[in-house]
Parts: structure tokens; C-alpha cells; sequence
């Protein structure tokens, strides 16, 4: 195996000049945007030579967000799973999830470009927010296309968008949800591209957006990295993280790539990867253009992309980052999938033995470690990426510990 | 020479502009598809776009979208698109025109998408969300089967970048005319003109303009300063307002008589 991830050495190179991991990326956009996404790589690479992006978003990291975020041993959770778990913190990010480390450096970046007018797509609302936080900090005007059906399940979030100053545009069209939030947020940005940026949340969309978000959100990783080799003497067994579009997932990934780590991503697998009821587009979708790019899609044999359903807002999505899609297909990663039910389930374990309530998002993360642990043997060291908090799930964790009562 | 080239020429010597006429195929069903794009050229169209519905079109406002919804629902596919063409063609000579996203042509694959289109009838592809930096496979299967391939070229288009896109692009450039998805408008954008003198100045292919053309008025206006123009939502949004099929393709054939006597220059 160790020849394998010798394999990986260059990852780091990537996305190419074209935009590519591999086969996947590129950039499937209107032409009214191609200028728009070119003239976006090139200010990141200036600022990442800059004051912006080496003294000004890290000091702001620190400062304001309150990084780096504890790596914290989870005895309980441990003991209870047979395995030595490590959970990195992003729920204690402000905010309440790693969205934040993307939304700010994008803010940053959008600033120095001289654009006014931010916006934003979001499924579960964390990205609404940390965009709509990084707005009022930076001092930018910020809009949110939400899906409706994600507005009412994800009521508390909508509350601090608002709260926070931005205008948050409800989307009614398709499924509700996040895909129909980024097509509005796409139509949007066609219309509004000299003055406006748009800050998408995920390790989605036209090049250069899946290179900017993964490298905002490789902090996760470096900084976990660094204190499991303090804390535990030891490079971990295994990493897990949740997918939807993937940001957290390459985010703590990227800094384990040439180590002899196995890496792991979690889909949501909604009702049951038989049904069509899911979202594990790596797990059971095909090659397709979604958003900007090439990756894996959920899609039918005529090339229309599927509905999907997720009890968690933030992984209900029909496509996937296309690094997630070159890593599968390599082989580094491999990607797995947990139920609506198991994700519940773990969501109340969790908050039972450490006192730690999960985003729905996260808890899918939390729901594969048993699994993975017992292929493992011997109490595997695990990192799992914890990247938000529970707060804006209450609802739907109430009302699924309520069912379960029942049942 | 093409039938597109054809058909520009022709308009050129009639001193006039080209009318484009875009609809969604499949909406309203795919017979009705056929008899709109034969009615249509009797009406005075140059050029039918027929467009290959697509879940989830970033480009195109609320009009076109819902058009795209009502054609999926009613079960039109990429391949009965492609046989719709074949029964045009067996009664008219007209230029057809593909648009549509790229996920559904990668889906069919290019060589084979290449193959069946050109067989059918058609006569080259407009793919909405594929620049040419992405478009190497697609380009070359378009060429090998004799398909035209029309690019796109924005307000925002920098004039390197127009260098590149006209160099693949050919049949006829298609000039977005302003930032934005597509949609009646009741203006054209006020510098219009300059952004089309712009690429015309560049371009050995005819120039037409669309995104927003709605009118008489408006195609009149464009006449004067482009080599053909588009009209897309204002015809589609007669097939969600008609009583019936029928009806529908009664109202585009009243629209597309007015806008083709706008087409001549004065």
C-alpha cells in the first residue's frame, strides 16, 4: 500500500492549468462568466503573495474565528466504539461550522478585487451565515439564495442571515434545496458579474472556485495534523469526514495526502441507497456537468440530474467537488455512505456520551466510525472532522428522537 | 456551403437581417415541435433553434426554464429531439439549430451525438455552458460530421478571448447582448450597438444577437446593426399562454410573420 500513496506526491499541483484533477473540473460556464472566473484566478494567485491572504486572513483566522480549533480526545465516544477518536472542532469555529475559513478568505478576496456586492448559495444555512458574518465584517452587501424547503428546516439560520444584514432570497423552483439555490445564485451572478462575487460555499463550481475553497478550508487538516502528531505521537489510522460538495471533507483530506493515512468520506445515503431518496452522488451517480464542472452527478440516462433528499440540508445535493471525484477514482479515498436513521442515531450518541450536540451534516461522519473501526481490528487511531454544531437541526433532531420514542 | 452560411447570404442580399426563432423542443409534445418549426419558417424564420430541455438551465430566466420543465415532464429525450429534426427535414430545407447545456451530449456521447444529429438533419449545435477551452472532444466530432458550431460571445468577452472563441467558431456567432439570463426585456441595452460593432469588426462569420429580443421593434433596431437576431422567450412564452398546442403554434406563427417584416433594413 505504501507505494500507493507515494503515488500521491503531486497531488498537491492540482487542479492543472486547465482547471483539472485528472479528468474532473474545468469550467462548464456561460461565457458572460468565463472573463469573471479568470480574472478571479488571477487575483488569487496575486493575493496569495499578498498582505490580504498571508497577515490578514490568518490574523482574522485566529482572532475572530478562533482557530485553530481544539482536537479533542473523545474518551466516551472512544470506549464506546472500540477506537481511539480524535474530533476536530470546526463546530467551535465562529459561526458554528468550518464555512467560515472559505466565506472569510472569498470576503477578503472580493474586497481587493474591488467588487461591492456579494452572493451566496446555502443548503443547510452555515454557509448563508459565515458569508453573511464575513459580509458585515468586511463591509459588503451580501445576498443568499436559500432553497424554501431548506428556509423552513433550517428556520434558526434564516434568523441570523437576517439578523446579521443580508438578504436572504428564498428559491421555490425544482427540488427546494440547495441545487435550486445555486442555479438562482448562478442566474444571479450571469446578470450582477462586474460588480458582485459570488462566494460559493463548497469544493464545487467552474474552476478556479474548487482550488480556492479546498486551500481556504486546508487549514482543518494542517492544524489537525499538527496536534494529532503532538497529542497522540502518531499520524492517525484513519481520517473521516462528511460529503456533500465535499468542503470539509478536502479540507482536513488535503494535509494526509502522501501519508500512509486512509482516508474517508461520508455521504448521506437518505433513505437508503436502493431507493431514490439519497444523496450519495460518488456512491451511486455517473460522470456529469453540474454547476461549472465535471464530477460525479446524480443524474438520469439522459443526462437530467436527479432529485435527492437528505435529512441533512447541507449534504442534500445532487453533484460532488471534482477533486472528490479524481481521489475515488484513484483510489485515495474511499467513500462510503450512512442513512438519515444512522445519522440520527449518532447524533444522539454523540450528544450522550461527550456532551457534544453534531450538525446533522457532521453526525453522518460520526455514524461511519463504528463501521470502519470493526474492519480495522485493533483500536484503529481515528480523526473525524466534527465541522459544525447541531444548533440549527434542533427541529428535526427533536422530531426524529420523538419518532424513535414512538417506534 | 453551409445551410446557415446559405441563409445569412441570402438574407444579406435581401438586405436584411436573419431571424432566428428558438423553441424548446418537446413542449407541447414533439409533433407539435415539428409543425411550430415548419409553420414558423412559412412565417418568415431563417434559422430554427430548437432547444433540448435541460434540468437545470443556469442561463436561461424563468420563462425558458419552465419551458424546459413542462418538455421534460412530457417525456421528450435527446433522441426524440433528434427524430423530430428528421421529420422537419423530410419537409423543409430550413436551418436547424441545437441549443442546449452539455451535460445531456455527454451523456449521448459526442461521437455518437455528432453522428445521429448530423444524420437527422441538423446543422450545427449552440451548448450554452461550453466555452471553447472545453469543447476539444465536441469540436472535433462537430467537424468530423460536418456540424456547425456556434460559440458564444458576451458583453464581458475580452478581446483576446473573442480571438479565441471566433477561431472555432463557425455557421454563425451568437452575441449575448447583455449580462444577464434569458428573458423578454422591453429595452435593448443602450450600448448595444458598440458591444456588436465590436465583435462584428472582428468577425468573418455572420453576427446574430440575442437574450431579450422580444419585438418588432426591437428586431428592427437590431437589423440595422447585426447580421441576424434571436428570438427565444417571447416565442416560448406563447406555449405556456395557449389554450392548446394548436394554439400555440397559431400565436408563433402571428409573432414570427411580425418580427420577419421587421428583418428588412430600411
Amino acid at each position: 500500500m505504501t507505494e500507493d500513496w507515494r503515488t500521491c506526491k503531486t497531488l498537491g499541483l492540482l487542479p492543472d492549468q486547465r482547471g483539472r484533477f485528472g479528468s474532473y473540473g474545468g469550467a462548464y460556464a456561460p461565457e458572460t462568466l468565463i472573463p469573471a472566473l479568470t480574472e478571479l484566478e488571477l487575483a488569487y494567485e496575486q493575493a496569495k503573495m499578498g498582505p490580504t491572504l498571508r497577515d490578514e486572513l490568518p490574523r482574522l483566522l485566529k482572532d475572530y474565528v478562533g482557530r485553530p480549533t481544539p482536537l479533542y480526545p473523545a474518551a466516551n465516544l472512544s470506549q464506546l466504539l472500540g477506537a481511539k477518536i480524535y474530533l476536530k472542532r470546526e463546530d467551535l469555529c465562529h459561526t458554528g461550522a468550518h464555512k467560515i475559513n472559505n466565506a472569510l478568505g472569498q470576503a477578503l478576496l472580493a474586497r481587493d478585487m474591488g467588487k461591492t456586492r456579494i452572493i451566496a448559495e446555502t443548503g443547510a444555512g452555515q454557509h448563508g451565515v459565515a458569508t453573511a458574518t464575513a459580509c458585515a465584517l468586511v463591509g459588503l452587501k451580501c445576498f443568499v439564495y436559500m432553497g424554501a424547503e431548506d428556509m423552513r428546516r433550517q428556520a434558526l439560520n434564516v434568523d441570523r442571515m437576517r439578523l446579521l444584514g443580508a438578504e436572504v432570497i428564498e428559491v421555490a423552483s425544482g427540488s427546494r434545496t440547495l441545487k435550486d439555490a445555486t442555479n438562482e445564485a448562478m442566474r444571479d451572478w450571469v446578470a450582477s458579474v462586474r460588480d458582485t462575487h459570488y462566494v460559493i460555499g463548497s469544493a464545487v463550481g467552474p474552476h478556479p472556485f474548487p482550488m480556492i475553497v479546498r486551500d481556504f478550508q486546508a487549514v482543518i487538516g494542517a492544524e489537525a495534523r499538527h496536534q494529532i502528531l503532538i497529542q497522540a505521537n502518531s499520524l492517525p489510522d484513519i481520517v473521516i469526514a462528511c460529503v456533500g460538495g465535499g468542503s470539509n471533507a478536502i479540507g482536513i483530506f488535503t494535509a494526509f495526502l502522501d501519508d500512509p493515512v486512509e482516508l474517508i468520506g461520508v455521504e448521506a445515503a437518505g433513505k437508503g441507497l436502493e431507493t431514490d431518496a439519497h444523496c450519495a452522488t460518488l456512491g451511486a451517480g455517473q460522470p456529469g456537468i453540474l454547476h461549472g464542472s465535471l464530477s460525479y452527478l446524480l443524474q438520469d440516462s439522459l443526462g437530467q440530474v436527479g432529485l435527492t433528499h437528505s435529512i441533512s440540508a447541507g449534504l442534500d445535493y445532487p453533484g460532488v467537488g471534482p477533486e472528490h471525484a479524481f481521489l475515488m477514482e484513484i483510489g485515495r479515498v474511499r467513500y462510503k455512505s450512512v442513512t438519515d436513521a444512522e445519522a440520527l442515531q449518532a447524533a444522539s450518541m454523540l450528544a450522550q456520551t461527550e456532551g457534544i450536540i453534531p450538525a446533522l451534516e457532521s453526525a453522518h461522519a460520526i455514524a461511519a466510525i463504528k463501521g470502519i473501526a470493526a474492519e480495522r481490528g485493533k483500536e484503529p487511531l481515528v480523526l473525524v472532522n466534527l465541522s459544525g454544531r447541531g444548533d440549527k437541526d434542533m427541529d428535526t433532531l427533536s422530531s426524529g428522537l420523538s419518532d424513535s420514542d414512538q417506534q | 456551403m453551409s445551410r446557415l452560411d446559405a441563409a445569412f447570404r441570402d438574407a444579406r442580399s435581401a438586405n436584411r437581417a436573419a431571424l432566428i426563432c428558438y423553441i424548446t423542443a418537446g413542449d407541447g409534445g414533439l409533433r407539435t415541435t415539428v409543425e411550430a418549426a415548419c409553420a414558423l419558417e412559412d412565417a418568415g424564420a431563417d434559422v430554427i433553434e430548437l432547444g433540448i430541455p435541460f434540468s437545470d438551465p443556469i442561463a436561461d430566466g424563468p420563462t425558458i426554464q419552465s419551458s424546459c420543465q413542462r418538455s421534460i415532464a412530457a417525456g421528450t429525450t435527446p433522441g426524440g429531439v433528434l427524430e423530430a429534426v428528421s421529420l422537419i427535414r423530410k419537409r423543409s430545407s430550413i436551418p436547424l439549430v441545437l441549443m442546449t447545456y452539455h451535460n445531456p451530449v455527454l451523456r449521448y456521447g459526442h461521437a455518437r451525438f455528432a453522428a445521429d444529429a448530423a444524420g437527422a438533419g441538423v446543422d450545427g449545435t449552440i451548448q450554452t455552458d461550453l466555452p471553447p477551452e472545453e469543447g476539444e472532444s465536441w469540436l472535433a466530432e462537430s467537424r468530423r460530421c460536418g456540424l456547425d458550431t456556434i460559440f458564444l460571445a458576451a458583453p464581458t468577452t475580452t478581446e483576446a478571448r473573442l480571438e479565441r472563441v471566433l477561431d472555432v467558431t463557425t455557421g454563425f456567432l451568437y452575441y449575448v447582448s447583455r449580462l444577464g439570463v434569458t428573458g423578454s426585456r422591453t429595452d435593448l441595452p443602450a450600448e448595444l450597438a458598440e458591444g456588436v460593432h465590436r465583435v462584428r469588426a472582428r468577425s468573418v462569420v455572420p453576427v446574430g444577437v440575442g437574450f431579450g429580443i422580444s419585438t418588432a421593434d426591437h428586431v428592427r433596431r437590431i437589423a440595422m446593426i447585426a447580421d441576424g437576431a434571436v428570438v427565444g422567450s417571447a416565442l416560448v412564452k406563447l406555449f405556456a399562454e395557449a389554450v392548446s398546442p394548436a394554439d400555440a403554434v397559431r400565436c408563433a406563427t402571428t409573432l414570427t410573420s411580425s418580427l420577419a417584416a421587421a428583418t428588412h433594413r430600411v
